[in-house]
């Protein structure tokens, strides 16, 4: 009730939780370069909205699924003659085509694809608060579990082998954990913007951090402040808010790179 | 018994058979070289026997409870990856600070453990794989073109520093290598694969097998040549291997 009443704190909640959620799993995307998957499977959560709204079931069960299927999609496709960059190119664009189509054949409902591209994260409501905060919560428990493992694995797979690891399978958890926090949080940043939420804090963070759990701690400060700043800003400005976050976490990637020059010239 | 025994192994890797029917073994305490030119399936055999690859046919039996350490073949950190060499160590399953310590005193790498990975040299690098491979305690120590990447000093200084391991440790010691002249006068028992197992014996006999020579003679005339003249003169004597190539260049 009454806390929770106003937008302006259940936005800030929910860019919290998906900042925190964002954090660690960023810092992945980062070191295993595989930004552009984090952009694809945004672009396809598309998909899953036009899916969910056609069918009526909850937007965020038809982003997680399309999400969680093309995540799989690539996994399994890799490494069989196309490059990952190739696929996930393929894969992005087409589902995001293919979900602009199936929305336009959706007839007598009324959406706001902007909501979706672009996210809304002042109309939050109680049930996508409590959706991004469960997710937050899995996204985080699943990687604090798998940490060792997922970062045996990343740096190099021969290793994790020798280690008793399957790489497949700690690439499976990043997957299902990137589906998850991808399909949180489209109704805050939106699809397009998802990507950027994920890596720019994570590689802001990285000019501090000497250990990677540092670097995901920083990661999810810088987020948390981007998501609290762009906020107030796009509140002071009058501003789209989505965008406004991610301008700040920009910013701030910029201030760290700078401060990095500084205090560490040899790096 | 074997640490290792492999009867039949074959591997096919994206539609090509790159090991056909291999045999091989390795007993404790034993110093393995497998030479073969590009593309044999060195590291194949090697991932095979650590369980990164499945085979069609055959079969790898480990000795129960055996421990191997590996080191990769070429192992690129990210940049990205803030990540001390402690930390390192540290993956995947938490070290004790004394048993980090005493490992890398033993690799040689002794004042490296708050050094940034990513900020290594070659040598260091390799080195602190080492250690890594050594926290397991292993009764195999695998090693995949484990001095690629360093020049001849320090290869020779990183062989001379496995050799000390294998004498402390008593483990038994696998690795792959093009450089035989360096690798082949410290092995027990040399192994040369080009798909299956060309031939296998005692680093002299292999070096003078016509098999051997038909992988790596061929059209090298001047290369063999130095070869081989290295191979008779280095096991009399002790395995300072520079000089070798020293006095080999200088007959």
């Amino acid at each position: 009730m009454s806390l929770l009443d106003s937008f302006l704190v259940r936005a800030v909640l929910a860019g919290l939780g998906v900042a925190l959620a964002a954090a660690p799993l960023g810092c992945f995307v980062v070191w295993r370069r595989m930004a552009y998957f984090g952009d694809a499977t945004a672009h396809a959560s598309i998909l899953g909205v036009a899916l969910a709204l056609a069918m009526s079931i909850s937007v965020f069960a038809g982003a997680l699924a399309v999400a969680l299927a093309m995540a799989t999609t690539v996994s399994a496709l890799s490494g069989r003659g196309y490059a990952v960059d190739t696929l996930l190119g393929v894969l992005a664009h087409s589902s995001l085509a293919f979900g602009l189509v199936a929305v336009s054949f959706l007839q007598g409902v009324r959406i706001d694809l902007m909501a979706y591209l672009f996210g809304d994260i002042l109309a939050v409501d109680r049930t996508d608060l409590a959706l991004i905060w469960v997710g937050a919560i899995l996204v985080l428990a699943l990687i604090r579990w798998r940490w060792s493992a997922l970062l045996t694995a990343t740096l190099n797979p021969d290793l994790a082998y020798a280690g008793g690891i399957d790489p497949r399978r700690e690439q499976m958890v990043l997957t299902v954990a990137l589906a998850l926090v991808v399909a949180a949080a489209i109704k805050v940043v939106g699809a397009l913007l998802i990507a950027a939420l994920l890596l720019i804090p994570a590689a802001a963070a990285r000019p501090f951090a000497t250990t990677p759990e540092r670097m995901a701690m920083i990661a999810a400060l810088l987020g948390g402040v981007s998501a609290c700043a762009g906020l107030w800003l796009s509140y002071r400005f009058d501003t789209p808010t989505g965008p406004t976050i991610v301008c700040t976490a920009a910013g701030l990637f910029a201030l760290s790179n700078l401060a990095g020059l500084v205090a560490r010239p040899r790096a | 018994m074997s640490l290792v025994d492999i009867s039949g192994l074959t591997v096919r890797l994206g539609g090509q058979t790159v090991l056909q029917d291999v045999d091989f073994s390795i007993e404790p305490g034993e110093i393995v070289t497998v030479v073969g030119p590009n593309g044999s399936g060195k590291s194949t055999l090697l991932r095979a026997i650590i369980g990164a690859v499945q085979p069609v046919a055959g079969q790898v039996r480990r000795q129960r409870g055996l421990r191997i350490g590996y080191v990769p073949q070429r192992l690129h950190i990210d940049r990205t990856l803030p990540l001390t060499v402690r930390r390192f160590l540290a993956l995947p399953s938490g070290v004790a600070e004394a048993e980090m310590t005493a490992a890398l005193a033993e690799a040689g790498a002794g004042d490296l453990a708050s050094r940034q990975m990513a900020g290594l040299s070659g040598g260091q690098f390799q080195r602190v794989m080492l250690a890594r491979a050594l926290l397991s305690k292993p009764d195999l120590l695998i090693l995949d073109e484990a001095t690629q990447g360093l020049d001849q000093p320090g290869s020779a200084s990183f062989y001379r520093q496995i050799e000390r391991v294998r004498a402390h440790l008593g483990c038994a010691v696998l690795m792959v290598s093009h450089e035989l002249h360096v690798v082949m006068a410290a092995s027990d028992r040399v192994i040369c694969l080009n798909g299956h197992v060309c031939c296998q014996g005692a680093p002299e006999q292999v070096a003078s097998a016509p098999e051997y020579r038909a992988l790596f003679g061929t059209g090298t005339q001047g290369a063999l040549a130095l070869y081989r003249h290295e191979h008779s003169h280095s096991h009399d004597s002790s395995p300072g291997h520079d000089h070798d190539h020293g006095r080999g260049a200088a007959e």
